[in-house]
């Protein structure tokens, strides 16, 4: 008679990362209290207050801009393109020396599961400090014509999906073409950020050159708003992107947007159906579907749609649901109340609308914020949940009869941010790559990331590149 | 000798290959610089402009989806046709722009000179702004550019004609298809080119050209949630352009403001770029 | 795939249809969906990363310990090396009798009888190879006998190798009808040996034919499958296992009956032996984590697992004197 083999906890320990009871805003190379009050950062698996974080006022905005203005023009700007690339370099070094500290403690602010933070999130982070380090003294190969110059400030925002890589994707390739930067992380996960400027300390950046405010949506409106800023980078939401489009209208800030998304997965029924499975998972199930380019819209040809699904089912409920700090945690908590009730929102519209929905078979712990897995069936174009970004670890299954069919219906959506295509048939992936109007398209894959690959939106889902040669583009005035 | 009486063009839009008037039936006097008439062009409505989208879009496909080297060919067509009306040309920009004859050639030439640039690029942009990606994994991954797709353009105002041709050809170069409103106060250049775009192999739809008031008409472009790009550059009226660059945040469209009035300068490939979005394909490598 | 080979599988009077022909064989095993290397490699080595701590990891000891197939399979091996090997197997660590047994000793067929008369009624296993092991490169008259050998000295498993050659060369059917002669060989006169189908899965070297293998082996009448002989490498890799097992559960989800899985050769650690456990745990179920249906081929593991043991139980690391050599 067999016996269960339950893992027993397997908890990633705490103790490597110490978190002050408070901190403040990060400008011109120190620490400085705010002046806009405060707010708290929870752990949102236990609701238990983690630190006290300084609210930055129009004033210290403006006091952080003004560093950022200092240090580009009296250091930054003087500064060779090889000594940044050294500090780059640095920085990456810092990052992979202290990467457990930094694993764990985004894994307490955010919620993610350790092994993601461990092993995706703070290695990506490293990694594109490195990739853009190499570029700092070589930017006039980059394509960009002889004499590629830097902005200036730039002023970036932040989501909460991904604390500290969406930081590495605004600093990094900022610092390398020369720019100085103000940037704000999300008000529910600043602490990496935090300790992000503890490790421009220790790699001696001078300061002023990355400045780290924290606050919520006013201060980000602050920041974006101040008008010596050359150059204004966010991730986000959609509707925030377009209102930061209609703020810098009629200026002269350059402006790209990293926003929301509603991606096609799409399944032939030639797929290689194990990887497709997991790569659905991945897709929609990696960091809680808190991905903007989350495959939340699972696209199965109809022959085979019953099968796949009801491997995907079985395959959800292996899932290991809880503590974020264990190791074996694969799905960890929804990063804030508001989230985990806009979820709940949107699934009930799904409900509402008529369509199935099964939801794995897992215990939710009684504190902390929490959605199970979930998957709706028998969604149509016209449902809200097939349209509207959930940010959550919700699938909605359409299905499909022909490729026509499946190209039509991926494109179907005012976003574009990524795609995913799964079947067995090398012409076909080509045809569909080249007909999704996406900015991403995973073959046979999904949601893998990497500092040499560009990534962002068609359509509303944004526009400029971040991520390889395309992302300096971003922190240029090019020919 | 008796002088002969000219007979005179009737300048309409260019909408999905055709040549139609406005649909609201209106037109507006066109005078060179000194005031005297040169013909009554079409005032055209947002209802034009609606159309003029809806056409744009419906070429778009299939501008994109033809090779490279078949774009190259068109848009250098567009510069044999235009080489053939060269004098007309000479004569237009003359009397619009007010300038002598010697220098409305050179404006003349450069504007065909710059279709021949352009055409050139048409099979090298993919290889010089896309390329394979070094990921740290088994997988190859490569960027291609592709077209934004429906583009509006507000031509300059000054330059009636290398101005046009100077934003037209990067827009519709790499696959895009466009609407453009061409300069309020000298259209004659622009309909006349429209003339030639219809003589060159250029498929119907894939440049749209309105004639009338920036401030009636780039409102509704700019709002359009079917366009996905708008060059401002002939928005010379910097409380309007803040307008259209809010309105375009509607779609999150994307927006080229005016950045320059020298047309005669090396273009660079900032145009080409400004309208491209770029893809990225992921696949794993194995056996 | 439409219907799926998974769907069609369950059909009643299938498998004979299946394998009526060469044709029909070589259709039905390549309308097989595919394997996507990367994405079998990511999958493996995703739950490679598991971290089985503490009562977890004494249970999985223990569990690994009773499943392992101890081997032997070498030219020099000699009746004092196999009885040695019988001891070692019913009882693994001499000063705790609480270490479970292993579950079978693996030993060439002449060495069957030794074995035999070495476990006693223990309950531990002799699986012979056979089927001119490990190349397979043999009539099928030498292999019947070569099986029937060993089924006649008493072994209760026989480890039979596929012809490699014929699968790589398409000969489907060739191979179906070979493993279904030594199947039959294993239950002539009420002998009840159990058949262990050996793919050489790094001489198949794709996934694709990985998984194709496995479900001509489970046509076939495999009662397990198995990776490796041991003497090709790579061997036992988790991948292949993961494709294997997951063989193994669309067979199971098609026909209700559950087919053994064998992971042999180069699974050396307990570390090694946790990660295949896992890889059981989460492809299959539960329901596999038995020696009747996961067996290990091994040898130096199981003193591996037993200094894990030691450690587990008196808090301090034990050192390769503490465990017996064989």
């Amino acid at each position: 008679m067999p016996t269960p083999f339950e893992y027993a906890p397997a908890p990633e320990s705490r103790a490597v990362v110490t978190i002050a009871s408070s901190y403040g805003l990060f400008i011109d190379g120190e620490f400085t209290d705010g002046t806009g009050g405060s707010l708290k950062s929870i752990n949102p698996a236990t609701e238990e207050v983690l630190s006290e974080i300084a609210i930055a006022s129009d004033a210290d905005v403006d006091r952080a801009v003004k560093a950022a203005r200092r240090a580009y023009t009296r250091v930054w700007s003087k500064t060779s393109g090889a000594e940044r690339a050294k500090y780059l370099f640095r920085i990456a070094r810092l990052v992979q020396e202290r990467s457990r500290e930094l694993a764990v403690l985004e894994t307490l602010d955010n919620g993610k599961p350790i092994k993601e933070s461990r092993d995706v999130d703070i290695p990506l982070v490293a990694a594109h400090f490195f990739y853009y380090a190499g570029w700092a003294d070589k930017l006039e190969h980059a394509g960009f014509g002889s004499n590629p110059r830097p902005l200036g400030v730039a002023a970036q925002v932040i989501p909460w999906n991904f604390p500290l890589l969406m930081l590495a994707w605004k600093i990094a390739p900022a610092l390398a073409t020369g720019n100085t930067v103000v940037l704000k992380p999300a008000e529910t996960t600043p602490l990496t950020a935090l300790l992000f400027a503890d490790i421009c300390r220790q790699a001696e950046l001078p300061p002023g050159v990355v400045n780290i405010i924290t606050g919520a949506g006013d201060t980000g409106r602050a920041l974006v708003e101040h008008p010596d800023v050359n150059k204004v980078a966010f991730t986000g939401s959609t509707e925030v992107g377009k209102a930061i489009a209609r703020s810098v209208a009629g200026t002269d800030k350059r402006l790209t947007l990293e926003l929301g998304g509603k991606a096609a997965n799409i399944v032939f029924d030639d797929a290689p159906v194990d990887q497709t499975v997991e790569g659905i998972v991945a897709g929609i199930f990696f960091n809680q579907g808190h991905v903007c380019c989350a495959g939340s819209r699972l696209l199965v040809q109809e022959s085979i749609a019953d099968e796949l699904v009801g491997r995907l089912k079985n395959r959800l409920g292996t899932l290991r649901l809880g503590d974020p700090m264990d190791k074996n945690t694969d799905i960890g908590a929804i990063n804030s109340l508001e989230q985990l009730e806009r979820i709940r929102h949107l699934a009930g519209v799904g409900d509402d609308e008529g369509a199935e929905r099964w939801t794995a078979d897992c215990e939710l712990p009684a504190k902390g914020y929490w959605f199970a897995p979930t998957v709706f069936t028998g969604v149509t174009q016209a449902h809200r949940i097939a349209r509207e970004e959930i940010f959550g670890p919700v699938l909605s299954v359409l299905t499909f009869r022909t490729p026509s069919e499946a190209i039509e219906k991926a494109n179907n959506s005012p976003y574009g941010l990524s795609a995913g295509i799964w079947t067995d048939k090398g012409s076909r992936i080509l045809k569909m790559a080249s007909s999704m109007r996406a900015g991403v398209v995973w073959a046979n894959t999904f949601n893998r990331f990497d500092p040499a690959s560009p990534f962002g939106g068609y359509k509303e889902s944004g526009y400029g590149r971040e991520g390889g040669r395309h992302g300096l583009a971003a922190y240029l005035h090019v020919d | 000798m008796a002088s002969r009486l000219e007979v005179r063009k009737t300048y309409k839009l260019y909408i999905g290959g055709a040549f139609p008037r406005s649909e609201s039936g209106r037109t507006y006097e066109v005078t060179d610089l000194k005031g005297r008439f040169l013909a009554n062009a079409a005032l055209a409505s947002r209802k034009d402009a609606r159309d003029a989208v809806v056409a744009a879009r419906k070429a778009q496909p299939g501008w994109a989806g033809a090779t490279a080297y078949n774009r190259g060919q068109v848009l250098y067509r567009v510069a044999e046709v235009m080489e053939g009306r060269r004098a007309q040309f000479v004569d237009e920009v003359s009397r619009a722009e007010g300038h002598p004859s010697r220098r409305a050639e050179s404006v003349v030439e450069a504007a065909i000179d710059r279709w021949v640039w352009y055409a050139g690029w048409a099979d090298k942009i993919a290889q010089t702004l896309g390329g394979t990606n070094p990921v740290a994994g088994p997988y190859f991954n490569f960027s291609i550019p592709e077209p934004t797709g429906v583009v509006a353009v507000v031509a300059p105002q000054e330059s009636s004609l290398l101005g046009l041709v100077s934003v037209l050809a990067p827009v519709i170069v790499s696959g895009n298809t466009a609407v453009v409103l061409a300069s309020e106060l000298r259209p004659l250049a622009a309909i006349s080119l429209s003339e030639v775009l219809a003589t060159s192999d250029l498929p119907g739809g894939v440049i749209n050209l309105l004639t009338g008031h920036v401030a009636e008409v780039t409102p509704w472009l700019a709002a359009h949630m079917d366009v996905n790009a708008i060059d401002l550059a002939g928005v010379d009226d910097r409380a309007l352009r803040t307008q259209l660059e809010i309105a375009a945040a509607d779609n999150v469209k994307r927006v080229r403001r005016p950045d320059t009035d020298d047309w005669t300068a090396d273009p660079g490939l900032a145009r080409i770029r400004s309208f491209l979005e770029t893809k990225t394909v992921w696949h794993p490598i194995g056996v | 795939m439409s219907p799926s080979p998974v769907a069609l599988i369950a059909e009643p009077g299938a498998v004979g249809d299946v394998t009526r022909s060469d044709a029909a064989l070589r259709r039905f095993l390549h309308g097989l969906p595919g394997v996507d290397q990367v994405g079998a490699d990511a999958r493996a080595a995703a739950l490679s990363t598991r971290s089985i701590k503490t009562t977890a990891k004494a249970f999985a000891i223990d569990l690994a310990i009773s499943m392992i197939d101890l081997t032997t399979l070498e030219g020099s091996d000699t009746p004092g090396k196999v009885r040695s090997l019988c001891a070692k197997a019913r009882r693994p660590d001499p000063h705790d009798p609480s270490v479970p047994m292993t579950a079978a000793v693996c030993v060439y067929n002449d060495l069957v009888g030794l074995a035999k008369d070495a476990l006693g009624d223990s309950g531990v296993k002799v699986a012979a190879v056979a089927t001119a092991f490990p190349s397979g490169r043999a009539s099928l008259a030498v292999k019947l006998a070569d099986t029937r050998d060993a089924v006649v000295q008493g072994a209760d498993e026989i480890d039979m190798v596929i012809d490699r050659g014929a699968f790589l060369s398409g000969r489907y059917l060739e191979i179906f009808e070979e493993i279904a002669a030594v199947k039959q060989v294993c239950q002539e006169d009420g002998a009840t040996a159990h058949l262990k189908v050996i793919l050489e899965t790094g001489e198949l070297q794709t996934y694709d034919s990985v998984r194709r293998a496995s479900w001509l082996a489970m046509l076939a009448g495999a009662d397990f499958i198995k990776t490796s002989t041991g003497k090709i490498s790579p061997a036992a890799t988790l991948p292949v296992t993961l494709v294997m097992l997951e063989a193994c559960r669309d067979w199971f989800d098609a026909t209700g009956h559950r087919i053994g899985m064998k992971p042999a050769g180069g699974i050396r650690t307990t570390k090694d032996a946790m990660k295949f456990l896992v890889l059981v745990n989460e492809t299959v179920g539960t329901e596999w984590l038995t020696p009747d249906l996961f067996r290990i081929g091994a040898s130096s593991l199981l003193n591996d697992l037993l200094l894990q043991r030691q450690k587990m139980a008196t808090g301090r690391y034990s050192g390769p004197d503490y465990v017996t050599v064989d």
